[in-house]
């Protein structure tokens, strides 16, 4: 079967500056594949040329075999679900109306959407009764961050991107929203390509971890060999995990 | 007898007020819809709107009078004069309201795949109807003040009391004039403050 997404000898540049150089790798379909970097190493432009929110300027990005140049842009993105930190949720609108919003965009008959915001809702663990009818001022960051992934659902796409997703959040709170991520994945057997600074989130979510160092692909591959890679950019990770990672190195 | 006049001319400048301000909105917020998708035509736009807005509102009437179709005796040059003097704070509000829409929420707009209308209308607008309706708001203020002037070059309104009371030093006639387009300020104030609340979707 072929990859979902495939970047192709992707670069882009803003002015003088090369955001991304020369970026080669593939999601393949059911994976969570993690990209870890420092701020500025390009991660979050690399995860908005998936969707089409950027356009390369040298390479091709792939969805399906199709360079994203030659989809539908509205239609690319209403098929791909997007979370970003602290949920980006429209402040005006309820939380059903938050999460049925791609659902509605797409002509979806009222009554279907409401039975799929419902069964989201419940989902992420947000009871309907409860919640439809909040407005995202009146939920906690956990909560808003829930309806942010319940929304990337909604049209049940293939794909999700997620930004830092929980980077605003509270360890305590951070650790629910991951396992629930995790279960989520699993259950809907959904494909996710997720951005992040932070390594155990990358360890713990990624079935493979990228690691962008100032645009440039600096590590691939699975767990055990992140684990055991000696780059000195994933050993600058490495060493973020403390002693009791050390052990299983 | 002058409390018929005073129903009269309150009713004309009421009349002067609310065409001015129709026509205003209805130009002011389109143009500053547009501006926040041409910025280069910001520098033009709002440069004009700034110098209207600085000429003496009476060498403004009077720059009229001369002036085809614009200008001459009477409503009309006073309503295009009142219109110049309120586009300011509404294109400049309706610029800032919508320019002031948080960034993450107008990316995920765009990342769910709203179009470009999707997103003004369902989003940019309503997140920025508060500030629109306070620039309306100010430019209204200003104008039930500013058409007392409208007087002088035959547009009617309060300002025929304020000029015959400083014509003829009749302070009666003064303050038929002055009190009632100061109490239609204040209404009108109240009256739009209300309507930001209802209109405002957060």
């Amino acid at each position: 079967m072929s990859p979902l997404v495939s970047f192709r000898q992707v670069a882009t540049r803003i002015g003088q500056k090369d955001i991304l150089c020369n970026l080669s790798f593939e999601v393949e379909a059911g994976e969570t594949l993690v990209l870890l970097g420092r701020s500025g190493s390009g991660k979050t432009t690399a995860l908005k040329m998936v969707n089409a929110l950027l356009l390369p300027s040298a390479g091709e990005v792939l969805i399906e075999d199709r360079p994203t140049t030659r989809w539908d842009p509205i239609g690319l993105k209403r098929r791909t679900g997007y979370v970003i930190q602290e949920g980006g949720l429209f402040p005006h609108f309820t939380v059903a109306a938050n999460v049925g919003l791609v659902p509605r965009l797409e002509g979806w008959p009222s009554p279907k959407i409401e039975a799929r915001v419902e069964s989201l809702l419940n989902q992420v663990g947000l009871p309907p009764a409860q919640f439809a009818q909040r407005y995202p001022r009146e939920l906690s960051g956990g909560q808003r961050q829930r309806v942010g992934i319940a929304r990337a659902l909604a049209a049940d796409p293939p794909l999700m991107l997620l930004d830092e997703p929980f980077g605003a959040l509270d360890p305590v709170t951070r650790v629910e929203l991951q396992h629930m991520l995790i279960d989520l994945r699993d259950k809907l057997g959904k494909t996710a390509l997720l951005v992040t600074h932070d390594v155990r989130e990358a360890l713990l979510l990624g079935t493979r971890i990228g690691v962008l160092h100032n645009g440039r692909l600096a590590f691939f591959g699975g767990r055990s060999d992140f684990l055991k890679a000696q780059d000195e950019e994933v050993r600058a990770f490495h060493t973020c995990l403390g002693d009791t990672w050390k052990d299983s190195i | 007898m002058l409390a018929r006049d005073i129903v009269d001319l309150t009713l004309e400048h009421l009349y002067l007020v609310g065409v001015s301000m129709g026509i205003a909105a209805s130009l002011a917020i389109p143009v500053g819809i547009l501006l926040t998708r041409r910025m280069f035509l910001q520098r033009w736009v709002l440069g004009f709107a700034n110098v209207m807005q600085t000429v003496p509102s009476l060498a403004l009437f009077g720059f009229l009078i001369p002036l085809p179709f614009l200008g001459g005796i009477g409503k009309h040059t006073a309503i295009v004069a009142l219109v110049l003097y309120a586009l300011l704070p509404i294109l400049r509000n309706t610029l800032t309201g919508i320019l002031a829409v948080d960034p993450t929420v107008r990316e995920s707009a765009v990342a769910m795949g709203m179009t470009g209308r999707q997103l003004l209308w369902e989003v940019e607008l309503p997140l920025a109807t508060r500030t629109i309706l306070a620039g309306v708001r100010i430019a209204t203020v200003t104008t039930i003040g500013t058409a007392t002037i409208a007087a002088a070059i035959g547009g009617g309104g309060l300002g025929v009391f304020i000029f015959r009371g400083l014509a003829s030093v009749d302070t009666t006639l003064l303050l038929a004039g002055a009190v009632p387009a100061a109490l239609i300020a204040v209404a009108a104030d109240r009256g739009l403050e209300w309507v930001e609340q209802k209109l405002s979707p957060v």
